[in-house]
């Protein structure tokens, strides 16, 4: 009897797969998303809705357009992941058009267009972002304080239905900005940042997540225990979260040190802004980071010292999104020079030495 | 206005006088790569190719004016290494692969003539004068010369089967093609 | 003993327990016995009987041809029926020359060597010699002749002989009965092998989740000094030599180079095993412990089988195997897929399994998410990840600048894939695709001097000629000259 011999071993394999890694990212985000979606009410469940049935479907529209079968892509889950992170970085009272431009750039332009999932050199949910950032600064900066689902001041299902797909609702009345965003604007009025501090929630406040910010920004707890999670699981490591933001406390603590007028101190950078969800579920995307640990604690490095200048120098309150992007861009470089070293050979790849040779 | 213009053109004409330099200075003076292309081939001058030898070829080659797949001695490993020095694919579409070959003299047939010996290039074949010839395995490249003027068809061309030390895996989702 | 970590690795779902308490069996003696000329690396055996011949247990059917090589032996008495080429056990499916051994049923041994009464005390050439003549070949799975490894010490300064007992192969437990069953035969081995490689220590390596292995070797070595028994953390791919030799010695072996070039060479338990009865009763290469293991045979066990039996036979003896998905010849990891039941048991046969779909968990490759996995895991240090991808473009040359002939094919990266990509056949396939370049480069480069010393010998000729015309020339002008003169 002979036997068809189509390929090699191993005969056996690990019970992972990419289904199971998708979906364990997407358990590992509920219990924050679910945390502020009651926080922020129904404009934020309805745009969250919004978002992942936008990704959803231009997915599905691309995959089709490129002769794919549907279903198997969308089983992949990897555009709930790309859609929930989106969601997440959004105002939560954003208009419902902002979340489906931003989902047709983040899985058209800058997943498909590169050749689907694997293939792109950045990471789609924050290609979506910064699009409706730099297009649309004043619905991506108007932040609403943090209204709870059922509780005394939140919108009625009927007026959340208005917030999200109403005609240019105008929030003015209700808006306030993030903590990021409020001390760079009271720097440029000339109030140093000690003082302008003090005018903020305490940091009790800022880790629980009742502050005005994008979802992914409040409830540190929560991302964090989600990153522990994904630690746990071994989906990440910690090379890029610990160098991430060891990165920001560093440079922030030093510099608050020097002049604590001019630059905010490491914890508030770490608990502020989207640090927390940065580090542990958008920086450490598998397709745009590098592969070899050396090389994430690189990337980890440089995403966080981009975004402490960003958001200490440049135009926008919080850069996390656009630190990203750039180190995403250096990934191929990051991968060709951080290699492990190869077994029985120097870093630079000659064969170890023997004892006695010289 | 007139500043980013200025400044623009000023760019524009440095860069491309420093290009032009490059160019002049770093011009390779003769064109090696008849050289190269020769060094690759087996040199055995058999002409299977069409041309007179394999410097012949490697000026053609050098031209781009001929297929890179003629080379029968040379094999797949020929065509490829021609195809990654001229920057072609190697479409071996158009190229029948036989395989690796070998010399076989017919021992009923073998009249001893020595014609054989006198064509081979590599030296491949012994015998004497109305002695038995026979073909050297190791030293035969299959360049077919001596297939082709022996007077009582004595010798054959044989595929040299695949064993199981040369044998590797195929490449995922291609099927053996060795 | 303090140890050392390897790094990269995996944890496999070792299903050792299918036949670990199962004791070694013999098996019935079959019809016929296949036996292929070429059972190891290097040169094949040449024959060195006659079709019809009638042969006793223990004579030589081939002898060993050339520096690496190995005779192989007839496992019984019995007729030889033929000599031909049969499909060889390997992923192939090539044929490959093999003598046919019709048993009589007697099993009536040839006259074999004598015992070698002190081996301690005799030459280590000696002892080479009888392993050499005894057909032992490395029968962890790399069957390398072992009276060649057992050559080193004449190289190498060697400290000590490393006794490989991981078997860090899920399913696979021959090495594990053959320590608990045999302790002493085992251990006497190694101290004949490590004496014959001028090694004064020797160090045998379990991994710890065979601990009734450890017990009775630790047991069988107490007598001794020199060895020590040492349980190595469970860590596929523990049992590759130059991993092993780090994790207990705490040496790297250079790129290229041999465990031996830092005092260590590496032999199997079976192996040790073998040379005892080589050494103390003269008695060749005959048989091997062979698992027979997997979801889908009845009844697992472990089998003491006489080289040449095909592994259809071992199955039936295990009471069949259903619900097959693939077959393999040794372990799940690195084992190679059966081409046919019908090839037979040969010297590097440590395990034929039989796996189910729920135990290969075969699935469609998706696309590379590029998690890393590969890189974390790979125990050289590799980036498997680039290495496919150069590979897949027909880089190849690329491909080996960043390592791939440094890969052992452990498989651990195809293991942990969660995208299920083939990642080690790209390798496997590079590495053989290389090889084969390089054979015809080095072909292509023959016929160049060949052509050359043709060409100038030509060349030569021609000189010559025209000298001699010259010559003739100007001896005919001189004497026109002097006879002009006179």
């Amino acid at each position: 009897m002979s036997i068809v011999v189509d390929k090699s071993g191993p005969f056996t394999h690990g019970s992972n797969n990419v289904q199971r890694t998708m979906f364990t990212v997407l358990a590992a985000l509920a219990p924050a998303t679910l945390f502020n979606l009651w926080l922020f009410g129904w404009p934020a469940i309805f745009l969250f809705l919004v978002t992942m049935a936008a990704c959803a479907a231009a997915e599905a529209l691309c995959v089709r357009l490129g002769g794919g079968t549907v279903d198997d892509v969308l089983s992949d889950g990897s555009v709930l992941i790309t859609g929930w992170l989106l969601a997440l970085s959004l105002p939560p009272w954003a208009p419902w058009w902002v979340a489906v431009v931003a989902s047709v750039f983040a899985v058209c332009l800058a997943k498909h267009a590169f050749g689907g999932l694997g293939q792109n050199v950045f990471n789609p949910a924050m290609i979506g972002r910064v699009v409706v950032l730099v297009s649309f600064p004043i619905q991506m900066t108007t932040f609403v304080p943090a209204k709870p689902l059922f509780s005394a001041g939140a919108p009625s299902f009927a007026e959340s239905l208005h917030v999200t797909f109403g005609k240019a609702v105008s929030l003015d009345g209700l808006s306030a900005a993030s903590q990021l965003g409020f001390v760079k604007t009271e720097l440029s009025r000339g109030i140093p940042v000690d003082q302008s501090m003090s005018h903020l929630p305490g940091l009790g406040d800022l880790v629980m997540g009742f502050h005005p910010g994008s979802m992914g920004e409040t409830a540190l707890p929560l991302i964090l225990l989600g990153g522990l999670f994904l630690m746990w699981r071994k989906i990440i490591s910690w090379h890029i979260p610990v160098a991430m933001l060891g990165t920001l406390l560093v440079l922030g603590t030093v510099f608050n040190a020097i002049d604590p007028g001019r630059f905010t101190s490491g914890t508030f950078h770490l608990l502020s802004g989207a640090s927390f969800l940065g580090a542990f579920f958008i920086a450490t995307d598998y397709v745009t980071s590098p592969v070899s640990k050396s090389g994430q604690l690189a990337f980890g490095v440089g995403v966080g010292l981009l975004t402490w200048i960003i958001r200490t120098y440049a135009g926008y309150p919080e850069g996390v999104a656009f630190a990203v992007l750039l180190m995403n861009a250096l990934t191929p470089i990051l991968d060709q020079h951080f290699r492990p070293r190869v077994f029985g050979r120097t870093r630079k790849g000659a064969p170890l030495p023997l004892k006695g040779d010289k | 206005m007139l500043l980013d213009v200025g400044s623009l053109a000023v760019m524009g004409v440095t860069l491309g006088a420093v290009l032009g330099t490059a160019a002049k200075l770093l011009a390779v003076p003769t064109n090696p790569l008849e050289d190269e292309l020769q060094d690759l081939l087996p040199g055995s001058q058999c002409g299977q190719c069409g041309f007179v030898g394999c410097s012949q070829y490697a000026a053609a080659l050098a031209k781009g004016n001929t297929p890179i797949t003629l080379c029968a001695p040379g094999g797949k490993g020929t065509i490829e290494a021609l195809a990654k020095k001229l920057g072609v694919s190697a479409d071996t579409a158009g190229h029948e692969d036989k395989g690796p070959q070998v010399a076989y003299v017919n021992e009923d047939l073998c009249i001893g003539c020595l014609r054989c010996i006198g064509e081979c290039g590599s030296d491949a074949i012994v015998g004497a004068p109305k002695q038995l010839h026979t073909v050297i395995a190791d030293a035969c490249h299959a360049c077919g010369k001596c297939f082709k003027i022996c007077p009582t068809e004595a010798i054959e061309m044989r595929s040299i089967p695949l064993t199981i030390a040369g044998w590797y895996w195929n490449k995922p989702g291609e099927h053996a093609s060795h | 003993m303090k140890l050392f970590p390897i790094m990269g690795g995996i944890h496999p779902d070792y299903r050792k327990e299918l036949t670990s308490e199962k004791a070694i069996v013999a098996l019935p003696m079959p019809a016929t016995l296949y036996i292929p000329l070429q059972q190891h690396m290097g040169a094949a055996a040449s024959a060195a009987v006659e079709p019809g011949s009638l042969v006793k247990k223990g004579q030589m059917l081939g002898r060993g041809e050339g520096a690496v090589s190995a005779p192989v032996h007839a496992p019984t008495s019995g007729r030889i029926v033929a000599i031909t080429e049969v499909t060889a056990p390997h992923p192939s499916g090539l044929p490959t020359l093999t003598i046919l051994l019709e048993p009589d049923g007697k099993d009536e041994w040839a006259e074999l060597p004598a015992p070698i009464a002190d081996p301690f005390t005799t030459l280590p050439q000696q002892i080479r010699d009888r392993v050499a003549a005894s057909g032992i070949v490395g029968m962890g799975g790399a069957t390398f002749p072992s009276a060649v490894k057992l050559g080193l010490g004449n190289q190498y300064k060697l400290e000590i002989l490393l006794l490989n007992g991981a078997e860090c192969e899920p399913y696979l437990t021959c090495d594990d009965r053959v320590m608990r069953e045999y302790p002493d035969d085992v251990v006497d081995g190694a101290r004949i092998m490590a004496h014959a490689l001028s090694a004064p220590k020797v160090i045998i390596a379990i991994e710890t989740n065979k601990p009734q292995a450890i017990e009775a070797m630790t047991k069988a070595a107490a007598a001794f000094d020199n060895v020590t028994v040492v349980g190595v953390p469970v860590q596929y791919p523990m049992g590759a030599e130059r991993h092993l030799t780090q994790a207990v010695t705490g040496r790297e072996t250079p790129a290229r180079k041999l465990t031996a070039d830092v005092g260590v060479v590496v032999h199997n338990v079976a192996t040790a095993r073998a040379v005892h009865n080589a050494v103390r009763f003269g008695q060749p290469l005959l048989s091997r412990v062979v698992t027979v293991s997997g979801g889908a045979v009845a009844e697992p066990k472990n089998i003491e089988v006489p080289l040449g039996t095909p592994v259809s036979q071992l199955l039936a003896f295990c009471g069949g195997a259903t619900n097959v998905n693939r077959y393999v010849s040794g372990g799940p990891m690195m084992g190679q897929p059966l081409p046919s039941l019908d090839v037979p048991v040969v010297k590097g046969t440590s395990g034929i399994l039989a796996l189910t779909k729920a135990e290969t968990k075969e699935y469609a490759t998706q696309p590379c998410i590029r998690c890393g996995s590969c890189v974390t895991y790979c125990p050289c240090g590799l980036v498997p990840v680039e290495m496919a991808a150069f590979i897949r473009n027909d880089k190849l040359e690329e491909a080996a600048k960043i390592g791939v002939q440094d890969c052992v094919s452990c498989g651990s990266c195809s293991y942990i894939c969660p995208s299920n990509i083939p990642l080690v056949q790209f390798f496997n396939y590079a590495k053989g695709r290389i090889a084969a370049l390089d054979r015809e480069r080095r072909k292509t480069e023959q016929t160049k001097a060949l052509v050359a010393a043709h060409n100038a010998r030509l060349e030569r000729l021609a000189q010559a000629k025209r000298e001699a015309a010259a010559r003739a020339k100007a001896q005919k002008e001189n004497s026109d000259a002097s006879g002009a003169n006179a």
